[in-house]
């Protein structure tokens, strides 16, 4: 059985009502009203905290370097870093709840994930592509093609998934813990040089670009003036939030409104104790794996888009950063992923826009900060934030 | 005409353990049988075989007739074979209502699942209060009565019960008892592990003797209670 611990916290009221979703109440407020204003919440605590943070900085440090005030740079920049942080920690979020939910059924990290993320870009770039080559690009309407990008990723992410966990990682479910995740460290490699090969092939160049040239709808930044300050948002930062709020609501809304989400609820609970109640085990496992992937290859889509340029390597940085911001918010927790990644996400944007103030720092930095999180997460609270629940199996 | 529930000659391991060492049993439609032993006899064993939990070596096990060796746990369960696992294995994340929904998992039609939820409020209606409480927040013996409660939402036609009356105050167990009874009049074969054998054998049938993975000893349940042998292992009695 699995038993929870509770850690003293005072605030768990608060973080319980925040991060478990309600049984009750009406449809409109379990699956639409309280998910939004659970990211509402996530996103103005989160950006409170860093800006607080990054005044507190600019406060200690004034000029990091001659001629630099940092709290006028921060003033500056602000509404951009929040944008591109809510933006760029979605996708995080995306790729975040592919780890956490097969975590949650199966208690294994599928490290093979971010090239389930890298195959979402790949295939993304090709659906625009032969658009493009077909000449039609200009003839399909904004929100169809996003749409048939990002569903035609999200299917081949979401089989290739289902692909990976019957040939890679079922025939080793009862092997040592240590197995599937070298049997997912192979997978990572092999789609990576599939992808690569195979574009290599098709195309002669692996440096996949994007054809967003001639789309001003997708390449023209929309300039919004906050407080006085004009800030250029990027169409595609507009299409990543909308995408990652449209398909966090439906995920949300499958787990927990639906018969089959309660089955992949019971399965990753007691997987033995569901078989017992007649629920295929593999089927939801598998079910499991191709929700997870298709989160992936829509995060992969859309990263791709907002990117311009991809290639097969690209699944790994997001991967990681994105393994960060599920074991940051709790592993298995849904939840602590939306936490974690725009966290992560946040952070990366503030980073990226108050390093490059510091001598001998820069955003090419970013990641270590990033990183330290991971390391210091593991070290001090494996749980992660949301998780005073420590699974543990009795 | 067979019998509902056959175990012929199952020998069940658990790595090099033997667990079951030929196991013989029989449970015909509309008997409450238990199966009795110390710790360690292969109890649990015997029933995690019939439910498909683990696989015999060798041996079979007939549900009317039929050979269900080997066959996965859902579908052992689809065939009308219900188990309350030892140590209840709540959900412990899904609320009450939802564990019983997914005891009812089979059943699409949601009057039907209703109706059977109904039917477990009646039987404890403790319950009823606790709906939309998560299941590992319930006491223990909420617990056991969740967990058989599920096990009866999918309407089984034999339930196999682990130890029902483990950890629950003793006005609690007389209770137990009696709704395993009812459960039983309404239709339910059961089959019934207990370490309390002098209750088990008062509403069983017959009974089982389980010494180390070998049945010892079967006979009516009023031969056993009075067996000398029972009296002074298992009934504790000089
Ligand atoms: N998962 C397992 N791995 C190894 N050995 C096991 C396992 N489960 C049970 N056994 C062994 O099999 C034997 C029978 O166990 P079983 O659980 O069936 O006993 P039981 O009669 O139900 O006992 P109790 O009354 O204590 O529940 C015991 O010796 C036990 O140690
Ligand atoms: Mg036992």
């Amino acid at each position: 059985m699995e038993r929870t611990t509770q850690a003293a916290n005072p605030f768990a009221g608060m973080v319980e009502w925040f991060s478990s979703p309600p049984v009750t109440g009406g449809w409109l407020y379990r699956f639409i009203i309280y998910p939004l204003l659970q990211m509402a919440v996530f996103i103005i605590g989160i950006a409170a905290f860093l800006t607080a943070a990054a005044y507190l900085i600019a406060f200690i440090i004034p000029n990091p370097r001659e001629n630099i005030v940092l709290a006028e740079q921060i003033n500056r920049q602000l509404p951009g870093m929040i944008i591109s942080g809510i933006s760029v920690g979605f996708v995080y979020s995306m790729i975040a709840l592919g780890y956490t939910l097969v975590y949650g059924v199966l208690k294994f990290i599928n490290f093979a994930h971010s090239e389930i993320f890298m195959v979402g870009s790949v295939v993304g770039f090709e659906i625009m592509q032969r658009i493009d080559e077909a000449g039609a690009s200009q003839q399909w309407n904004p929100v169809v093609m996003v749409v048939t990008i990002v569903l035609s990723s999200m299917l081949a992410s979401g089989l290739l998934a289902v692909l990976i966990e019957r040939v890679a990682y079922r025939p080793l479910r009862n092997a040592p813990r240590l197995v599937p995740l070298i049997s997912a460290i192979g997978v990572s490699f092999f789609l990576t040089d599939v992808v690569r090969a195979t574009e290599a092939m098709l195309r002669n160049d692996f440096n996949l670009r994007y054809p967003t040239n001639d789309l001003n709808w997708l390449t023209d930044a929309i300039p919004l003036v906050i407080g006085g300050i004009t800030v250029n948002i990027k169409p595609t930062s507009i299409i990543m939030v909308i995408g990652a709020v449209l398909t966090l609501l439906a995920l949300n809304y499958f787990v927990n409104g639906t018969k089959l989400g309660r089955g992949v609820r019971a399965v990753s609970q007691d997987q033995s104790t569901a078989g017992l109640m007649r629920i295929d085990v593999n089927f939801m496992i598998s079910l499991t794996f191709f929700i997870g992937g298709a989160f992936g290859g829509a995060a992969g889509a859309l990263f791709g888009m907002n990117a311009g340029t991809i290639t097969p390597y690209v699944g790994f940085i997001p991967g990681v950063k994105a393994f960060t911001a599920a074991v940051l918010g709790g592993i298995g927790n849904v939840t602590g992923s939306l936490l974690g990644g725009l966290t992560i996400g946040m952070l990366e944007a503030f980073l990226n826009g108050t390093l490059a103030y510091f001598p001998a720092l820069g955003q090419r930095y970013t990641d270590i900060f990033v990183f330290a999180i991971l390391i210091i997460v593991l070290i001090f609270r494996p749980g992660g934030l949301l998780g005073e629940r420590v699974d543990e199996k009795v | 005409m067979a019998a509902l529930l056959e175990l012929k000659n199952v020998h069940t391991y658990y790595g090099h353990i033997h667990a079951l060492k030929g196991v013989d049993l029989e449970v015909n439609q509309g008997e409450i049988v238990t199966l009795i032993g110390s710790n360690g006899a292969g109890k649990s064993t015997t029933l995690r075989t019939i439910s498909g939990m683990t696989r015999p070596k060798q041996g079979s096990v007939y549900l009317e007739g039929r050979d269900i060796t080997g066959m996965k746990p859902n579908h052992i369960a689809a065939l009308g074979i219900g188990h309350v696992p030892e140590g209840r294995r709540i959900f412990p994340l899904l609320t009450v209502k939802e564990n019983l929904e997914i005891g009812a998992w089979n059943v699409q039609d949601r009057v039907e699942i209703n109706r059977r939820m109904e039917r477990a409020f009646e039987l404890f209606p403790r319950l009823r209060e606790r709906v939309e409480q998560k299941g590992g927040t319930l006491s223990g013996g909420e617990q056991q009565m969740l967990a058989i409660s599920r096990a009866l939402m999918s309407a089984p036609r034999v339930i196999l019960l682990d130890e029902p009356s483990m950890g629950l105050a003793p006005v609690l167990v007389e209770g137990i008892f009696e709704i395993i009874k009812r459960i039983n009049a309404d239709g339910t074969t059961v089959l019934l592990v207990e370490q309390n054998a002098h209750m088990a054998l008062e509403i069983a049938q017959r009974g089982y003797v389980l010494q180390t993975g070998t049945v010892v000893l079967q006979d009516m349940a009023d031969i056993l209670i009075n067996d000398q042998m029972v009296r002074k292992v298992y009934l504790g009695e000089n």
